[in-house]
C-alpha cells in the first residue's frame, strides 16, 4: 500500500516510515498541511494517516476540506488525545476512522484493511507469485480459477512471507507480527497459522518450507 | 457507592428541641397563669369582704351612742348576717373604751396602728385556732363630761373565702391543663412547620446523584440561604477542582502519548530488527508495558469523560442499537485481527433509550473491550440488545476465561479478576461501565456464563426519569 503519513514530529514520523517499511508499505512523509496538499497533487497514494494537530493548521479542517473537493482518498485520524469529542468529530468531518497514538502497528494495518475494503476498488492489492493471485484486501488466494478464502492471521502471514519472498523468518518474529504484545503467545502457536496456510496454498506453485530450528520462508515449488 | 459521609451528630434533634422548648414554655405560662388568677381572684374576694366588714364596723361604731349614765349600745344584727353571707363564718367583737375592755372578747387582737378618722383599719391576726381578718375603728364619745375614746374591734373567719379561693384556683388549674394539652400539637405542628423547609432542602440534596455537581436550586427560607449559599459555594470549588484536574488529565494523556508513540513503534522496529533472542524478550516486555500504559491513558480519559458528564447529564433520546452497531463497526478490525467473530442480534432496529449518547459510548465500547480482551482468538462474542419488561438490555456474552468464583465484585476501581494472567488492563473499565450505568438510572452486572465465558449485561431503563 502507498501511504502519506502528515505528522510533524520528525522522530515519530521516521519511525513509522521504517515501521510500515518493514511490512513492505510505501511511505511518503508531509510535515505540514500544505506540504501534504503538495505531495496529494502529485502522486495518488491509497491511504492518508493524518494527525490533528500540526504546525499550520489542524487536521480535521484539513480534512473536511478534502472531503468539499470530493477528493475522496481513505483517511485514519491520529492523535495524541483521546477524547471522545475529538473521535466523534473526526468522524463526523469525514474520516474513516481514528487511531490513538501510541499505536499497535498489527491493528493499523487491520485498520487500513477494513478502510480500504470499504471503498472497493479505490485500490489495487493484488499481488501475484508464481501460481497464485494475493488479494488482501479480499483476504483471498486465487489459484487458477479456484478462489480460496484466508482468514486474518493466514492473510499476515502470507502478506509477512510475500514481502521478501525466499527469506527465512524465525518462529519468534513471525509471532511478534502476527499476534498483540499483550497476549501471552506460545511458540507453538504459530505452527497452528502455518498449518493452515500451507494447506491453502496446495498447488499454486509455492511452498512454505520448514527449516527445522530456523523458521520459515516460502519457495518456488 | 457510598452516595454522602454521615455527619457527625451533636446528639439532638432540632424538632424534638423546638417542641420541648414550645412546651416547657407552655408549662411555664400555664403555671404562671394559675398563680396570677389566683392571686388576683384572692384580691377580689378580700377586698370585696373587707368592704362588708368595715361597713359592719362602722355600723357598730355607730350603733354606739352616750345616754345619761353612760353609753347604749346596740348590736346590728343585719350587719353581722351580711358578715356571714359567705359561709358559716364566726364573728367576734370586742368594745373598750380607752385601755378598759367594755364588751365582747377582751383578749380580741389589737389593730396594729391606731384608727384614726372615720375610715377603719384592717389586719389579720390568730385567734386561738382561727385566722381572723379584723377591722377596727375608733370614736370619740362625750362620756362623764370628757372625750373618751371608743374602740370597736370586728373579727370574722375567712373559711368561705377560702373555700371561693380554693374553687378558682382549680378552675384556673383545669384550664391551664388544658392549654398544656393543647400545646403538645401545636408545638409538634409548629415545629412541623418550621423544619419542613429544612427536611425539604436535605431531601432535595440527598435524592441527588453521586456525580451531580449543579448547584442547589431549592427554595429556602431566607434564614438557610446562608447555608444554601455556603453549599453551592463549596460545590463551585468542587467543580472547578473537578474541571482543573480533567483538563489536567487529558492534557497529560496528550503529552505522554506522543513520546510513548515513538518509544513503541522504535522498540517494534528493534524488536523486527534484531535476532538476539535475550534482547527480542526485553523489548516483548518493553512493549506490553507500553501497551498497559496507553490503554490506563485512554481508560482515565474515559472515566473523566463519564465524571464529567454524568455531572451534567442532560438525557435526549439515544438510538442504543445504532450506538452499539458503531461501536462493534470500530471494535471490528481489532476483533478481525484474532478472528474474534461478533454475532449480533437486535441491532437492526432503533432501540430508543433516554440518555448521553456519548457516555453510553464509552460505556459500550468499554464492554466489549473488556470482552475481546478476555476472549480466546477465533472465539465469538454475542452481543444482543432486547426490550424486556420496561427495560432495555444489552447482553455482551464472551466464550474466553470467564469469571472465577472467588471473584466477587469485579467491578471496584482498579480491581482485577485473580483469573486474568498476562493480559493487560488496568481494571478501569467496570468501573466506566458501572458510573455510566448509574448515571442513567441502570445497573451493570458481570458474571460467568453457563457454558463458558463471561456474561456482561447492560440494563437501562426503556424510558429513564433521569438520575439526578
Amino acid at each position: 500500500m502507498r501511504f502519506l503519513l502528515v505528522e510533524d514530529s520528525d522522530d515519530l514520523a521516521a519511525a513509522v516510515v521504517s515501521r510500515l517499511a518493514l511490512d513492505g508499505h510505501g511511505v511518503d512523509r508531509a510535515a505540514t498541511l500544505l506540504e501534504a496538499r503538495d505531495f496529494l497533487d502529485s502522486a495518488p497514494y491509497d491511504l492518508i494517516l493524518l494527525d490533528i494537530s500540526l504546525p499550520d493548521g489542524d487536521g480535521r479542517d484539513f480534512l473536511a476540506r478534502e472531503r468539499q473537493a470530493r477528493r475522496d482518498t481513505p483517511v485514519i485520524m491520529m492523535t495524541a488525545s483521546a477524547s471522545l469529542s475529538d473521535r466523534v468529530s473526526t468522524l463526523d468531518r469525514g474520516a474513516d476512522d481514528y487511531i490513538t497514538k501510541p499505536f499497535d502497528f498489527a491493528e493499523l494495518l487491520a485498520r487500513c484493511r477494513a478502510v480500504l475494503r470499504r471503498h472497493a476498488g479505490a485500490a489495487d492489492s493484488r499481488q501475484h507469485f508464481k501460481g497464485f493471485t494475493f488479494d488482501a484486501l479480499a483476504a483471498t488466494l486465487t489459484i487458477g480459477d479456484e478462489t480460496r478464502e484466508l482468514r486474518a492471521r493466514e492473510l499476515r502471514l502470507l502478506e509477512i512471507l510475500l514481502s521478501r519472498p525466499g527469506q527465512t523468518y524465525s518462529k519468534s518474529h513471525l509471532i511478534d507480527r502476527l499476534f498483540s504484545f499483550d497476549e501471552e503467545v506460545s511458540d507453538n502457536a504459530i505452527e497452528v497459522y502455518v498449518g493452515r496456510l500451507r494447506r491453502k496454498l496446495d498447488g499454486s506453485g509455492a511452498r512454505l518450507e520448514t527449516l527445522r530450528g530456523v523458521g520459515y520462508r516460502l519457495i518456488p515449488e | 457507592m457510598r452516595r454522602f459521609l454521615a455527619a457527625r451528630s451533636t446528639g439532638f434533634s432540632l424538632r424534638g428541641r423546638l417542641v420541648w422548648q414550645f412546651v416547657a414554655l407552655s408549662l411555664v405560662l400555664v403555671v404562671a397563669l394559675f398563680f396570677a388568677v389566683r392571686l388576683a381572684a384572692e384580691r377580689a374576694s378580700r377586698a370585696s369582704q373587707d368592704a362588708v366588714l368595715g361597713a359592719a364596723v362602722i355600723a357598730v361604731a355607730d350603733a354606739i351612742r352616750p345616754v345619761d349614765d353612760g353609753l347604749a349600745f346596740d348590736l346590728p344584727y343585719a350587719a353581722f348576717s351580711m358578715l356571714g353571707a359567705m359561709g358559716n363564718e364566726r364573728i367576734f367583737y370586742s368594745l373598750s373604751i380607752g385601755p378598759r375592755h367594755v364588751s365582747g372578747y377582751e383578749d380580741l387582737p389589737p389593730p396594729p396602728v391606731p384608727a384614726e378618722a372615720l375610715s377603719p383599719v384592717f389586719y389579720s391576726a390568730d385567734y386561738g385556732v382561727n385566722r381572723l381578718r379584723l377591722a377596727s375603728v375608733t370614736r370619740r364619745v362625750l362620756l362623764e363630761d370628757s372625750l373618751r375614746e371608743v374602740t370597736v374591734v370586728l373579727g370574722q373567719t375567712r373559711y368561705g373565702q377560702a373555700l371561693i379561693a380554693r374553687d378558682t384556683a382549680r378552675i384556673a388549674a383545669w384550664v391551664g391543663m388544658g392549654f398544656l394539652l393543647l400545646a403538645v400539637p401545636m408545638a409538634l405542628l409548629a415545629a412541623r412547620a418550621v423544619i419542613g423547609p429544612v427536611d425539604l432542602l436535605a431531601e432535595a440534596v440527598t435524592r441527588r446523584g453521586p456525580q451531580d455537581l449543579r448547584p442547589v436550586r431549592h427554595p429556602a427560607p431566607r434564614e438557610l440561604l446562608p447555608l444554601v449559599g455556603a453549599l453551592n459555594g463549596f460545590i463551585a470549588r468542587l467543580r472547578g477542582a473537578l474541571q482543573m484536574a480533567e483538563t489536567f488529565i487529558f492534557e497529560a494523556a496528550h503529552r505522554i502519548r506522543t513520546p510513548l508513540s515513538l518509544v513503541r513503534t522504535e522498540a517494534e522496529i528493534a524488536l523486527a530488527e534484531t535476532s538476539d533472542e535475550a534482547t527480542r524478550i526485553r523489548l516483548r516486555r518493553m512493549l506490553r508495558a507500553i501497551g498497559e500504559s496507553s490503554r490506563s491513558a485512554s481508560q482515565i480519559l474515559d472515566h473523566a469523560t463519564v465524571l464529567y458528564r454524568s455531572e451534567q447529564f442532560e438525557p435526549e433520546p439515544v438510538d442504543l442499537a445504532a450506538l452499539a452497531a458503531g461501536v462493534l463497526r470500530a471494535l471490528e478490525p481489532v476483533a478481525e485481527m484474532r478472528e474474534i467473530a461478533f454475532v449480533a442480534s437486535g441491532l437492526d432496529q432503533p432501540v430508543r433509550v433516554q440518555g448521553d449518547g456519548r457516555m453510553l459510548e464509552v460505556a459500550l465500547r468499554n464492554i466489549l473491550d473488556n470482552a475481546l480482551k478476555y476472549s480466546h482468538d477465533e472465539g465469538r462474542i454475542f452481543v444482543a440488545l432486547r426490550r424486556q419488561d420496561g427495560r432495555t438490555e444489552l447482553t455482551v456474552e464472551d466464550e474466553g476465561r470467564g469469571l472465577s468464583p472467588d471473584d466477587g465484585d469485579l467491578s471496584g476501581r482498579f480491581r482485577r479478576g485473580s483469573n486474568v494472567g498476562e493480559i493487560v488492563g488496568s481494571g478501569l473499565g467496570l468501573t466506566i461501565i458501572e458510573e455510566a450505568a448509574t448515571a442513567h438510572g441502570g445497573s451493570f452486572s458481570l458474571k460467568p456464563r453457563a457454558e463458558k465465558g463471561a456474561c456482561a449485561i447492560l440494563s437501562l431503563p426503556s424510558s429513564p426519569s433521569p438520575s439526578a
